[in-house]
């Protein structure tokens, strides 16, 4: 099979719940054979609902999903060579451990060879294949996700292996179910795999947590399936526990030598046992790479700060590999253009404290802490913070240099700079609604020296034209340092939940998602909690517009 | 390739498989279809006969005839007083009894529970049957006292729903409230009303619903007791279908889900919703 | 001091006692009173003719009664099987449908429970009348308007039993199934049908406790069928109510109390039984998983 090793390959997978709430949106993935994957991000980023999406519990809204190269996007979950290690277990708990293994065994047929009665193998042809192959032809040619040409060319071919399935005689088989020796078998092997030898009688119910956890995975290995998915499965162990079981399921995957495909929101577990990290964030990719990979070179703020401890600092590009923030210059390896703003991820473990003087810069301990092999110092710089490991001990009040290897500044491309409404619309009193939520703004900016009459018309005055743009569909935008956050809901405009935040060196970015998913990033200095209810308010003169249609289309005859 | 026709009739086999996931929700659907056809559309059709005359046309005649003929509206006001008065009753009766059967000390493991319940698995019309021929036995013959017999009666059927709700929220009775307000100084009298009374509020709310509807309604009890002396609405309706008079009949039914409708205003906000501890729900 | 309130304990208990077996004695006389003259042949109440079991054999004799009993048990069978196959179903799907459907099934399905028998009984009727007259000349009452009836009496209690245990059932059970190769059907029977079980058993005892007592719809809604014959189906309500409206109770029926009040005597304890040795049998589980541990 000429596929490159890649077993599982998600194709512009896209999820959408309720024709509105947006849960994977355009995942494409690859997966190689044997494989550990992990799935990394926060709850809600989407990384359940691709898992769901490849075990078949949920079909992608558009997209499709192979495995070994076979299209499996629809196709039930009790077809798919695939098995699951649930969150929970899911362990049945009418069944002891024995029959809670034996599951899916039970139901397992396989084929055996047909004879006559001279003991020849019988030949027939192939029906399954003929079935297969006409279905395989029907969803081809209903799949409007190809082209015309396309199409024609894949229909060929499969017409062409189908007049072959069915014109040749293969040799037949029957299925049949496992016998008792078989499965008895294969479920002393299973428990034998996670360690819970002899334990065939026991009830779900009087088993640990890390116990069921076993059961869970021997049903699912007992299987033998070609790709293991395991959502979030120590999630519920205490400390100690998981990080064992971690080892373990690491062991594992090297003994079975299956594809594992593991979700989690701890990033801990991820870099520890994964082959490959996938961080998501809203429904998307961020960055796809291994555990080092992932750690040492981050692609964008919100992986640094999701993967490990990390500093944060907006910065502007001063030269060729040069980079200025904390009120320095600083060396780096990226290179960007001139006075490009860029964020500035500095690991804690990779700042180099000094003598006063001898770094790029120099600061001030204000709090350390004892960490064991290390101490983890907070240091004031100008009005930033920063946090750096060190294994020398330090008093707390005294002033150090800081210093960083070029190769460990990672310089990436500002995430956002502005927020933008794309599904804005101007209301009859001159404000702009966004989320449903009326801003005042300043129409008189659509059109320059135009004043608003006493209707609440733009009016030109060149040619005294009247514009009335109540419903009018708009694209509004503001600046990161626009809103103002306040606890008094009646405050601002549109009030939202803080989901996110992020220290940026002087100042923290947030997050504010209203209760319609609609997202405000602002930068305050202040210190808001994740969680926090919070009102948004935006002055109107920071509110941009503009017009999604001509000016012209609003004229009033 | 056979034909791009045949390939065409399979087409709806794919469709279909892609809506595996949706097979659950559609178990639904004769249920939803029953309720629709049995429930529904009969509850509606009782709204259109109710202002209908025997012809099909739109007619208040129904409501006319109710609100004026004395012998239509008295059954109102006898049903509502028989059902306040047995409801009170029941309550009377039932509090402090299911208030003892909470106490784990008198009623270790719920034996005394299913006594009271006990009796309901027999046949309601036989027991209605054996009360009037014991009170006949007894000289307390519906014949010369129709209100006491048939009062006697409802208490007796209704008293074991009365007291399994109230029993239920007894359970969950917070006792060591009950030990602090004492222990501040509040005598079992204080202690009653200002916290037990409270405590249980939901559960004669409760118990009240369950006595109230069905005494208003009921048919055999008042019938075989009083010796048809006492028409409640149950027996009004009743007379209405024996003489296919249904336009009158539906207007009756209609005043019954009216009172439904004010009773379930008043006492939504104790309501609980455990509706499956209505009728014959708590039983089990 | 202590042994006043020892003593005032004491006293409070035995009141407790004396209440409640009076008012037990109270609930029950009719039914005890009724099976002491089971065994005396008199016509009425209160007259002792000597001990005989002559009532019951006299009831086996009686046609009408065991037309009766026959019906009864046809009708509370055939309509709580079908019921707790509906309910059940009802409930799994709506479980799984989206929130306008769930609404609005759950709250026809509330309509019958919190609506007088009579009424719906009369609805019921209205709605086959009116079929009769404007649809279909030939309507009759039958066996199949009586099961109507009896289903919409009990099938919303099967459904209401059913929705909490679906609730408590980790959603994730049907889909384990699923994923270990269960067709959607085998998975419903594999992995939620033992989970609800429970429920499904309670709302069918449900059932048949409504349909076995139930006048009002039964009287509504029956017309000619099963063992009756050409004449309208009775039932036991139907049929002692007939017969106790002019005159006391006939004989022979002290007898069928008796039997009934017998039965659902043993089916209780029977039931006590059951329930105590499955708790019996959880508990001393955990006892042996502890000693493992």
């Amino acid at each position: 099979m000429d596929d490159n090793g890649i077993i599982i390959s998600l194709q512009h997978v896209s999820k959408v719940f309720d024709k509105t709430f947006v849960a994977v949106d355009d995942v494409s993935l690859d997966i190689k054979r044997g494989e550990f994957v992990t799935l990394l991000g926060p709850s809600g980023c989407g990384k359940t609902t691709t898992l769901r999406m490849i075990a078949g519990f949920d079909l992608p809204t558009s997209g499709k999903i192979f495995l070994n190269g076979r299209d499996i996007t629809n196709l039930p979950p009790y077809e798919r060579p695939v098995n699951t290690v649930f969150q929970h277990y899911a362990l049945f708990p009418n069944l002891d451990v024995y029959d809670n293994i034996a599951f899916g065994l039970k139901l397992k047929r396989i084929p055996v060879p047909c004879f006559d009665k001279e003991g020849n193998p019988l030949k027939g042809i192939d029906k399954a294949a003929v079935k297969r192959l006409k279905k395989q032809w029907r969803e081809t040619r209903n799949d409007s996700h190809l082209s015309e040409e396309d199409r024609e060319h894949q229909l060929a071919s499969i017409e062409e292996e189908l007049q072959k399935a069915q014109t040749t005689e293969v040799p037949l088989y029957k299925m049949r179910k496992l016998s008792a020796k078989e499965i008895d078998e294969k479920v002393a092997h299973a428990l034998a795999i996670v360690d819970l030898e002899e334990m065939e009688d026991r009830d779900i119910q009087n088993l640990s947590g890390g116990q069921q956890q076993r059961v869970a995975i021997a049903r699912a290995i007992v299987n033998e399936p070609s790709v293991l998915l395991l959502d979030e499965p120590l999630s519920a162990l205490d400390h100690k526990m998981r990080v064992d079981m971690q080892l373990e399921l690491k062991n594992m995957h090297k003994k079975l030598g299956i594809t594992f495909i593991y979700v989690t929101h701890d990033q801990e577990e991820a870099l520890s046992m994964s082959d490959k990290v996938v961080v998501m964030k809203d429904g998307a990719i961020q960055q796809v790479g291994t555990p080092e990979n992932i750690y040492n070179e981050p692609t964008s703020a919100y992986v640094a700060d999701f993967i490990g401890e990390s500093n944060i600092f907006g910065g502007t590009m001063i030269g060729p590999k040069q980079v200025r923030f904390l009120g320095a210059n600083w060396q780096c390896v990226d290179d960007f253009p001139l006075n490009q703003k860029v964020d500035v991820v500095v690991r804690p473990e990779d700042v180099i404290l000094g003598e006063k003087g001898k770094g790029v810069v120099d600061g001030r301990i204000i709090s350390s802490i004892f960490k064991g092999e290390d101490y983890s110092y907070e240091l004031e710089v100008g009005k930033n913070e920063i946090t750096c490991r060190d294994h020398a001990a330090r008093l707390v009040g005294s002033e150090v240099s800081l210093s960083v290897a070029p190769e460990n500044l990672q310089i990436m491309e500002k995430e956002l700079t502005n927020n933008v409404y794309t599904d804005a619309y101007l209301d009859k009193n001159g404000a702009v609604v966004i989320d449903g939520a009326a801003f005042a703004c300043d129409i008189k900016t659509l059109l320059k020296g135009s004043s608003i009459d006493e209707n609440g018309y733009l009016v030109d005055p060149k040619n005294n034209k009247k514009y009335d743009l109540n419903d009018a569909d708009v694209i509004a935008s503001f600046d990161l340092d626009a809103p103002e956050l306040s606890d008094d809901l009646s405050a601002g405009e549109i009030t939202g939940e803080i989901v996110g935040s992020v220290w940026i060196g002087d100042h923290y970015q947030y997050i504010v998602r209203t209760e319609d998913e609609e997202d405000f990033v602002c930068n305050t200095p202040y210190q808001w909690n994740i969680g926090d209810h919070v009102s948004v308010h935006v002055p109107p003169e920071k509110i941009s517009l503009r017009l999604k249609k001509g000016l012209d289309s609003y004229v009033v005859e | 390739m056979s034909s791009n026709e045949t390939m065409a009739k399979t087409k709806k086999g794919s469709k279909f498989r892609l809506f595996f996931r949706l097979k659950r929700r559609y178990l639904a659907i004769p249920y939803a279809i029953f309720l629709l056809l049995f429930v529904l559309i009969p509850m509606l059709m009782i709204f259109w006969y109710a202002f209908t005359d025997k012809a099909g046309n739109p007619s208040g005649e129904a409501a006319v005839s109710f609100f004026t003929t004395p012998s239509k509206w008295s059954v109102l006001l006898v049903s509502l007083f028989l059902g306040v008065q047995t409801t009170l009753i029941c309550l009377l009766l039932g509090y402090p009894a299911a208030y003892i059967l909470a106490n784990k000390k008198l009623n270790r493991n719920g034996v005394l529970v299913v006594l009271f319940v006990l009796p309901m698995w027999i046949n309601f019309v036989i027991r209605t049957g054996a009360t009037r021929d014991l009170l006949d036995w007894i000289g307390l013959s519906g014949g010369k006292y129709p209100w006491a017999a048939t009062l006697i009666g409802m208490v007796y059927n209704y008293l074991p729903f009365t007291i399994l709700p109230l029993y239920t929220t007894m359970l969950k009775l917070d006792r060591s409230q009950m030990e602090a307000a004492s222990d501040l100084g509040a005598n079992p009298v204080q202690v009653f009303f200002k916290n037990v009374l409270p405590q249980t509020l939901p559960g004669i709310v409760s118990a009240s619903e369950m006595v109230f509807m069905p005494v208003m309604s009921s048919y055999v009890i008042s019938d075989t007791l009083s010796e048809g002396k006492i028409t409640l609405f149950g027996n009004s309706i009743y007379l209405n279908f024996t003489n296919s008079q249904w336009n009158s009949g539906s207007f009756m039914a209609v005043v019954m889900l009216v009172i439904i409708a004010i009773t379930m205003v008043i006492t939504h906000k104790f309501d609980r919703g455990d509706a499956s501890t209505r009728r014959g729900g708590g039983l089990w | 001091m202590v042994e006043s309130v020892e003593r005032k304990e004491k006293i409070q208990k035995v009141f407790a006692q004396i209440y409640i077996w009076f008012l037990l004695l109270l609930m029950y006389a009719p039914i005890l009173v009724l099976v002491a003259f089971s065994f005396t042949d008199a016509d009425v109440l209160g007259k002792w003719n000597g001990f005989t079991f002559s009532l019951y054999g006299k009831l086996f004799r009686s046609e009408a009664i065991m037309v009766a009993v026959g019906n009864t048990l046809i009708v509370a069978l055939v309509s709580s099987v079908i019921a707790t196959i509906l309910g059940t179903f009802g409930a799994i799907g709506v479980y799984e449908a989206n929130r306008h459907w769930k609404r609005t099934i759950e709250f026809t399905n509330q309509i019958p429970v919190v609506t007088p028998e009579i009424v719906l009984a009369l609805a019921l009727t209205v709605l086959f009348v009116f079929c009769r007259e404007h649809f279909f000349p030939n309507f009759q009452f039958s066996f199949w308007t009586l099961l109507a009836g009896h289903l919409v009496l009990s099938t919303p209690f099967v459904y209401l039993n059913v929705k909490p245990k679906l609730e408590q059932m980790d959603p994730a059970l049907y889909e384990a199934a699923l994923d270990l190769g269960c067709h959607p059907r085998q998975a419903l029977w594999k992995a939620t049908l033992p989970e609800i079980a429970p429920g499904v058993f309670s709302g069918f005892l449900i059932a048949i406790t409504l349909s076995l007592d139930d006048f009002i719809v039964t009287a509504f809604t029956a017309g000619p069928g099963l063992l009756s014959g050409e004449s309208k189906i009775s039932t036991i309500s139907t049929y002692v109510q007939g017969v106790i409206k002019k005159h006391p109770l006939p004989p022979e029926l002290r007898a069928l109390c008796a039997l009934i009040f017998l039965v659902v005597v043993l089916v209780v304890v029977a039931l006590i039984f059951v329930n105590r040795r499955r708790q019996a049998g959880a508990s001393g589980r955990h006892e042996k998983a502890r000693m493992k541990l």
